[in-house]
């Protein structure tokens, strides 16, 4: 298995060289609501706006030419990055909360009626409950959640009771952003599939960290976003089966998405355009399509393990901290994320006075509060990890959470 | 940073003076933070003159807005109803002694926005109530 050379690495993200008070280096543990950015994909946006800039698929002048190449060629790497079978099935959004949008409102609208029955989770990202609520609202479809054990795994018998509602959809989180724990999608996907279920994964923390294949999940919809692996914010991607995305009606109406215009009606475009309305995010897909280049050079293999190997020291560190409780599974049943406690301090406040050591972590209820209330509690704090992330920096975490025990004298 | 955690406001968070519930009570009102899932509630006595003789706050949150909601419900009392509605984002950030950015500064002025909402009788608690 090939390691990651952290050293080398972390001389290609800019933005770790900087300081966060004078002395104080950044340590950047937040990477599961945003991923840093390598140079590669900041020159790569950078050189298309001064070499080739120009609005994509219509015109036929050479910036127009190269532009279209250019974005078209991102979609092309991305497709080949998750194992689609033709680039036509990677819709180019604005992030995975999109994606999810874009089934639910049509999908979802052109499919679903009174009565059908939609299966989440409890480990869900508000991204992957609200449309559905929205949708639920609208067409009195019912609700269904795979509870989450104390542990913090799924409880896949009860899943397998929920099945036998014959639901429409099962959606879930490939990772959570909170517990960290990875899903077994394969197998929830093939029961899914069993009972004749469409299957929406969420794969907003799995693609940037870990091997994803379409074909070998067998999801029908796979949602992620560009910036948590690296890319830029503003550019995410639907993946989707052939059959279904032809068979859906388009999202937003605008121009790029038609065929043809009259004054009365107009005919679909074609796969994936059908569903790319109005000007798209060009100069971020080019960064996205860098981002890829830039995940494969290190290899997604080796990026797991190094974030295995990460979460597992923190974790157990984290545990020596008298007054520290841990939320989520053990090492083995999850990526790089260490949610926490700390006993009389809340996780604002920990925040704050990591952040005095240029640590950065994220505290809250990170966009998960029904996960926050089943456990009881308002919220948490988060330490992720990605491929720069380095063993002395969770050194560092430890040793700041030490200084917040002695500011608040517990 | 770490002069945000002053000892007042540590002290105000581990020991407030002025938690707890008031029933019966005349005014109660409680709200969110979203951000941060914070959550308060204050309850007020009034005499006949309409000025405030007890006050207490509930809930749970971070220091700030703890010992924020501490060093409010200590201001309001003797206090009329109509100086409460006086109170600013810049008398908060005077009793706390520290300077917030715009995230904590959310947290600071949770307690007076809660409070205010409450004073005013209004149905749900905004932001123009503290800017």
């Amino acid at each position: 298995m090939p390691t990651l050379d952290t050293a080398k690495i972390r001389a290609d993200f800019p933005v770790l060289e900087r300081e966060i008070h004078p002395g104080v280096p950044l340590v950047y543990l937040d990477s599961t609501a945003t991923s840093q950015k390598p140079s590669v994909v900041l020159d790569s946006m950078d050189g298309f706006y001064r070499c080739c800039n120009a609005n994509i698929h219509r015109g036929v002048h050479t910036l127009a030419e190269e532009s279209t190449e250019a974005y078209e060629n991102a979609r092309r790497r991305v497709a080949e990055f998750i194992g689609s079978p033709s680039p036509r099935q990677v819709i180019f959004t604005r992030n995975t909360t999109e994606s999810i949008n874009l089934v639910a409102y049509t999908w979802g609208r052109a499919n679903l009626k009174a009565g059908d029955v939609i299966i989440l989770t409890e480990m869900e990202h508000h991204s992957n409950i609200v449309p559905w609520h929205i949708l639920a609202a609208e067409k009195n479809i019912r609700l269904e959640f795979i509870p989450v054990t104390e542990e913090g795994l799924l409880d896949l018998d009860v899943y397998q009771d929920l099945l036998q509602l014959q639901p429409k959809l099962v959606a879930f989180t490939h990772m959570s952003n909170v517990l960290g724990t990875v899903n077994p999608a394969a197998e929830i996907i093939r029961l899914a599939h069993a009972t004749g279920a469409i299957v929406l994964v969420d794969g907003a923390q799995s693609v940037p960290h870990r091997p994803v294949n379409v074909q070998n999940l067998d999801c029908d919809f796979l949602a992620f976003s560009a910036h948590k692996m690296c890319g830029p914010t503003g550019i995410g991607v639907l993946y989707g089966r052939k059959e279904l995305l032809e068979a859906m009606p388009p999202f937003l109406g605008g121009g790029d998405m038609i065929k043809r215009v009259h004054l009365r009606s107009f005919t679909p475009n074609e796969l994936p355009h059908k569903f790319e309305a109005g000007t798209p995010a060009i100069a971020e897909a080019v960064g996205l399509g860098a981002a890829v280049g830039y995940l494969n050079s290190l290899g997604m293999e080796a990026i797991a393990a190094h974030e295995q190997e990460i979460v597992a020291y923190a974790l157990e560190r984290l545990e020596e901290i008298p007054g520290v409780s841990i939320f989520g599974p053990s090492a083995k049943y999850k990526g790089g994320v260490a949610s926490f406690m700390l006993k009389e301090v809340h996780p604002h406040d920990i925040a704050q006075i990591l952040d005095g050591q240029g640590v950065a972590i994220r505290a809250g209820h990170h966009c998960a509060m029904p996960l926050h209330e089943k456990f009881g509690i308002p919220a948490t704090a988060r330490a992720s990890f990605y491929l720069y992330n380095t063993m002395e920096e969770v050194d560092k975490l430890v040793e700041g959470i030490y200084k917040v025990k002695l500011v608040f004298r517990v | 940073m770490d002069d945000f955690y002053r000892e007042l406001i540590i002290d105000r968070y581990k020991n407030p003076q002025y938690r707890g519930e008031l029933n019966p009570n005349d005014i109660s009102f409680e709200d969110d933070n979203p951000l941060c899932g914070d959550h308060i509630r204050v309850d007020l006595r009034l005499d006949a003159d309409n000025r405030v003789t007890e006050a207490a706050f509930a809930g749970h949150g971070c220091a700030i807005s703890q010992a924020s909601a501490d060093l409010l419900m200590e201001a309001v009392i003797g206090k009329t109803l109509e100086e409460v509605k006086q109170i600013n984002r810049d008398d908060i950030l005077e009793m706390l002694g520290i300077d917030l950015g715009p995230v904590r500064l959310k947290c600071a002025l949770l307690p007076l926005k809660v409070l205010k909402a409450g004073v005013y009788g209004l149905g749900e608690a905004n932001e123009e109530l503290v800017t």
